[in-house]
């Protein structure tokens, strides 16, 4: 197995020559005090790719979502995007679909799309008027029927299930045409039944609209059936006496689709919390 | 109380004995004042403490329903009128300054550090503290009552908006960053929509200690107005008066809730239920 640690990188070495990748971190830490989250994680990206970062919680994967985001920055390192450093905000060229509170409450489903598409206009208050208006409401209305929201377009959020309400904030990001759409851990609380529409909504929607897709999940399956690319987060060095000492890097990074059946079953067993608890024993030996 | 009666913080009434245990207390009440007020008008038929409900059906009926010979206005709707257009004018002034100064200083944090020290210490200032400045700065006129209230619930309403606006979720100001909304796109359209309701609230709150200021300035300084009404007849000791303008205060109180949490659930039938 250690064979397949040392050429975990393999994964993306493929036509990284000529073109400027979408995003690229080098040396990228993160660290708040004394605690560290993030170190030393160097990642390119090319646009079309579909990532999915799995690991166990806390360690730096949402982080790593939320920098390119632009909501929290990298303490080292440089994370670029189109090779110049990512804005430190958020904007309209990376949406994100949050695993709860992604949709506007006060607007009902279609209202909801409508704003998305009048947020796109530089006026005061964003709204649509007259023709514009009526154009905004064709779109908004297809949009949701390629989400399979066509049913419900009158209704408000609280009475929508919790994967209507993740159909319609995908519907939301996805109308404003973002390069780079985000999803972080967006079906986590979803029924598995659900969670399996919602994946096909989610790869048909990657090939349709030709976005480059970071998704965060705590599901290893997920992550070895969606996408392109899995980034496994966790921690390199371990200090039982102080688990904040050492942050978490990328341990793996490997293509999907090309697993190796033992490789799934260690990473699989890396990421129990049950053997986690056992490393350090070991490592005292 | 056999063994098998339940604790009591397990123990529920049922709707019907809800009602009745509910209304109990009022009906005790109204007895024990019956009882006490005949009881004073045997010994002593002109006694004026506690009048019987015929005396004070007879007072309100003449401030009512007879002009005043004095000024010919009918002076029980004149000192309503007046009073609620003076709670209005102040709660409707306390309310949209509330409203835009919560606002801003909930989803700006630079205006938020500029302006909240300021909002804690003048809402640690005493309201009433301040009615003789007001009396020597814009005079005796409407125009002091009306400040005081506005004066005396604006910290609160502001506050309160203030902590509301704080409390929506940050994902949503980020998803709407995400889908291009500018600062005041986000304000106009993600915030001012959902603190509405919460507003109504805060007025809601807001609106007893609005009647204590209204009726505190209406006693100090005043020609009309229902705490003008009830600390003038006290010289007279006329609890047939008083009674009867309390209990139409606390009415009007009552209903002036029950419209605005009316209106709340007709306007927003989305906020019920939490958060999306």
């Amino acid at each position: 197995m250690s064979q397949s640690i040392q050429t975990k990188t393999a994964a993306s070495n493929v036509k990284k020559a000529a073109v400027t990748p979408i995003i690229q971190g080098t040396n990228i830490g993160k660290s708040y005090g004394q605690d560290i989250i993030l170190e030393r994680v160097n990642v390119s990206v090319q646009e079309g790719e579909f990532i999915t970062l799995v690991g166990a919680s806390g360690c730096g994967k949402s982080t790593f979502l939320k920098m390119i985001l632009g909501i929290e920055t990298a303490t080292e390192g440089e994370l670029l995007l189109d090779g110049k450093p990512i804005p430190n905000e958020p904007g309209s060229d990376r949406g994100i679909v949050f695993q709860q509170y992604s949709v506007f409450p006060h607007m009902t489903v279609l209202e909801n799309v409508i704003a998305a598409k009048g947020f796109q206009k530089s006026s005061i208050t964003g709204y649509l008027f007259g023709k514009e208006k009526k154009v905004a409401k064709q779109e908004a209305a297809e949009m949701l029927a390629q989400v399979g929201l066509g049913h419900a377009l009158n209704r408000y959020p609280h009475e929508l299930s919790g994967g209507m309400k993740q159909r319609l904030a995908i519907a939301q990001a996805v109308i404003c045409k973002p390069r780079i759409l985000l999803l972080d851990e967006p079906f986590g609380a979803l029924d598995p039944g659900i969670r399996a529409d919602m994946h096909a909504l989610v790869l048909d929607l990657w090939h349709k609209h030709k976005l480059t897709i970071f998704m965060v999940t705590h599901d290893l399956k997920e992550g070895f059936y969606l996408g392109t690319r899995l980034w496994v987060f966790d921690k390199l060095r371990h200090d039982p006496h102080s688990p904040n000492a050492y942050g978490a890097s990328i341990t793996y990074d490997l293509p999907v689709g090309h697993m190796p059946e033992p490789l799934y079953d260690e990473i699989d067993q890396q990421l129990r919390p049950l053997t986690k608890m056992e490393q350090p024993i070991s490592s005292m030996e | 109380m056999g063994l098998n009666m339940k604790k009591m913080i397990n123990l529920k009434p049922s709707r019907t004995s809800a009602i009745i245990i509910g209304l109990l207390p009022f009906v005790l009440l109204l007895v024990i004042y019956m009882v006490s007020s005949d009881a004073r008008l045997a010994i002593n038929p002109s006694d004026k403490m506690l009048p019987a409900f015929s005396q004070m059906g007879d007072a309100i009926y003449r401030m009512a329903f007879e002009p005043s010979r004095r000024t010919g206005d009918y002076v029980f709707w004149q000192d309503t009128l007046s009073s609620l257009g003076r709670l209005g004018a102040g709660v409707l002034i306390a309310a949209l300054l509330g409203l835009v100064i919560g606002l801003l200083t909930g989803a700006l944090p630079v205006v938020n550090a500029s302006f909240s020290p300021l909002l804690t210490v003048i809402s640690l200032v005493p309201p009433l503290a301040l009615l003789p400045i007001l009396f020597i700065v814009v005079g005796l006129g409407e125009a002091s009552k009306i400040t005081l209230i506005a004066i005396g619930i604006t910290p609160f309403i502001a506050r309160d908006i203030q902590r509301r606006t704080q409390e929506i979720p940050t994902e949503q100001l980020v998803k709407a960053q995400t889908l291009g909304a500018s600062t005041s796109q986000i304000l106009i359209r993600v915030l001012l929509p959902q603190i509405m309701p919460k507003l109504i609230d805060a007025i809601r709150l807001s609106l007893g200690s609005g009647w204590l200021f209204l009726i505190a300035a209406e006693a100090i300084s005043s020609t009309d107005g229902l705490g003008y009404r009830i600390f003038l007849v006290r010289r007279y000791l006329a609890m047939d008066i008083i009674l009867p303008y309390v209990a139409w205060i606390t009415l009007l109180a009552f209903l002036i809730d029950f419209l605005l949490a009316r209106l709340n659930r007709r306007l927003f039938p989305w906020s019920l239920e939490g958060g999306a």
